[in-house]
């Protein structure tokens, strides 16, 4: 595992680690294309669908010549680690193997991801320069809730935290009770969470009568789920933290696979190890840098599994103007909806985004919230389930029928179409501990 | 003079009004009088109890959002006009009703209700005024 003992001044500016982050762009896209080719012809060599995929395109490796030849090679999609379930991808023998990593399997066969001790040591550096472009230090006293085990958010950030020189907290998911005590008796700097398990924090906090902003905690470093920038000015004002945005995939490493800096203008790439493309979701076609499409990631170092064009189902655009941090690699739109997450409602598009965007706009409203999706008389019908909070609340039947048409009013100002709105008790919409669900579809049922 | 009365929100699905008794019960609160403000969607309960604080504090636990209010008891004659002359005083003193209800005991063969002006202090000294019987917690909670 790297260390980093040269580095241990508080007041400086860029962690040893960052050294990438600051790369002249032509030796980036050098470091790049032969990082690619060695990436493909591995691939090529080792895992039997891609050769097979190449093979029917009457492409072979040599012919990646430039960065922009990556288009003549095939797209992957989740589906190829389902079919390939469990091992069919991995392009390094067992031996070589130190790690694997499942995810939860919602539906049908969990997907397997494996790493080699190198991949392990990439993953710990990029969570470093993570970390460290959030703003964390050495000395930061930092609070994993991210889950250990088989999701890759608890043990990736782990090690990058224990790496950088932070003092970590294992704490993992759950029990919130003990969350709080740790929170305020251990003078946790640093939060690491879903930004929606933060807000459950918040919830229980203030119902033990723990003041958040009495506490010091000053960094709160989010991500595993799509949140929206108005879901990050209530979270800082909730409590005396900089939230940042921790993106990542387990297909592609984990956690680590962009993080804010903290000018907070999106999600840096590391792009020394993620090579990120922007493509139009219909047509395949690379989009340039400053168009929104789907996001398609090619791992450049990864030797267990190396994932070739990778298409996230992330919705965004690559920002390559200069961020006032001086970082050269570029930043990521932040990621707001999934592709997979959008709704057709009576034929018009709809993101959960744009619902959490809409309640965050009704004063006194916090986003605990689902969305439920009906069909009555062959027509769609949207309910967004709001919990009542101590702070909406009011005893008057006509007061809280004010919130509901706010509220509903709100939604339809920004998605255009009219929602049922429906207040629930508190703590009654299952909280997430890892990652939130927004969405309950029962027309598929009917 | 004035009574701290305890709202909870509540939505219309079985079980949930029985919670929050079985919740009072269990700590060994009295309910002295309850009324449910309720639409199509949810219901607003309100309840008042001797140890009002404690009463909160369990409820909270139980994971109930519980609001403090202020209301006024008052006693009702118990003859046509009774309430019309209780309202022609407090509207005289420019003091709105946002809610009222009924409590479950008499006192002294008068009916008690309880009001949630919008202007507790007002409403108490223009029914003192008027001769009214506002009632404290001494007298509910016999």
């Amino acid at each position: 595992m790297p260390t980093f003992e040269f580095w241990n001044d508080a007041d400086s500016p860029v962690h040893p680690a960052s050294a990438p982050d600051y790369l002249p762009r032509p030796q980036l896209r050098e470091l790049q294309l032969h990082r690619l080719q060695v990436t493909v012809a591995r691939a090529y060599e080792r895992v039997p669908l891609f050769q097979q995929r190449l093979i029917a395109r009457g492409v072979r490796p040599p012919q990646i010549r430039t960065l922009e030849d990556i288009a003549l090679l095939p797209f992957s999609v989740k589906s190829d680690l389902r079919e390939t379930y469990p091992f069919g991808l991995f392009a390094s023998p067992m031996s070589d193997i130190v790690r694997l990593h499942a995810s939860s399997g919602t539906t049908g066969k969990p997907i397997v991801v494996a790493y080699t001790a190198h991949d392990l040591d990439v993953w710990t550096s990029v969570i470093v320069r993570s970390l460290a472009a959030a703003g964390v230090r050495r000395g930061d006293i930092l609070q994993n809730c991210y889950g250990y085990g088989l999701f890759t958010g608890g043990l990736g950030l782990h090690a990058g935290a224990e790496a950088m020189g932070a003092t970590v907290i294992p704490i993992s998911g759950g029990n919130t009770d003990r969350q709080i005590m740790v929170m305020k008796d251990f003078g946790v700097t640093v939060v690491c969470s879903t930004p929606s398990y933060f807000l459950h924090l918040v919830d229980e906090a203030r119902q033990q009568g723990v003041d958040l902003h009495a506490l010091k905690l000053r960094i709160g470093v989010f991500g595993a789920e799509p949140w929206t920038e108005g879901m990050r000015q209530r979270i800082q004002g909730l409590a005396d933290i900089r939230a940042q945005d921790i993106y990542g995939l387990s297909e592609i490493i984990g956690p680590g696979v962009a993080c804010e800096c903290q000018c907070q203008s999106g999600p840096h790439i590391f792009e020394d190890h993620f090579y990120p493309e922007i493509i139009d979701p219909d047509t395949g076609q690379v989009l340039p840098d400053g168009a929104t499409g789907e996001l398609v990631l090619t791992t450049l170092s990864k030797e267990a599994m190396p994932m070739i064009r990778y298409r996230t189902r992330d919705i965004s655009r690559l920002v390559a103007t200069p961020c006032a941090c001086g970082r050269t690699i570029r930043r990521l739109e932040r990621i707001t909806a999934r592709s997979d997450d959008m709704l057709i409602i009576r034929g018009v598009n709809v993101y959960p985004s744009q619902i959490e965007t809409a309640l965050l706009s009704v004063e006194g409203v916090l986003p605990h919230y689902q969305i439920v999706l009906t069909r009555e008389a062959d027509l769609d019908q949207i309910e967004v389930q709001v919990e009542v909070t101590s702070a909406n609340f009011s005893d008057e039947v006509k007061s809280l029928e004010a919130l509901q048409k706010r509220i509903a009013g709100a939604i339809e100002r920004i998605t255009n179409i009219h929602a049922r709105v429906r207040l629930v008790e508190p703590n009654t919409l299952k909280r997430s501990e890892g990652k939130a669900k927004r969405i309950v579809d029962q027309r598929k049922m009917g | 003079m004035k009574i701290q009365q305890l709202s909870l929100f509540l939505e219309n699905r079985p079980g949930h009004l029985s919670a929050i008794c079985r919740a009072l019960a269990d700590a060994k609160v009295n309910i002295v009088t309850l009324s449910l403000a309720d639409t199509q969607q949810f219901g607003i309960v309100r309840l008042i109890v001797q140890e009002w604080e404690r009463a909160r504090d369990v409820l909270q636990q139980a994971g109930f959002v519980v609001h403090v209010r202020e209301v006024v008891a008052a006693t009702v004659p118990d003859r046509p006009g009774g309430l019309a002359d209780i309202l022609a005083c407090v509207e005289k003193a420019g003091v709105n009703v946002e809610y009222m209800y009924a409590f479950t005991f008499q006192c002294d063969g008068k009916a008690v209700l309880v009001f949630r002006f919008d202007d507790a202090d007002k409403a108490i000294v223009a029914l003192q005024a008027a001769g009214q019987q506002v009632l404290g917690g001494s007298a509910l909670f016999r």
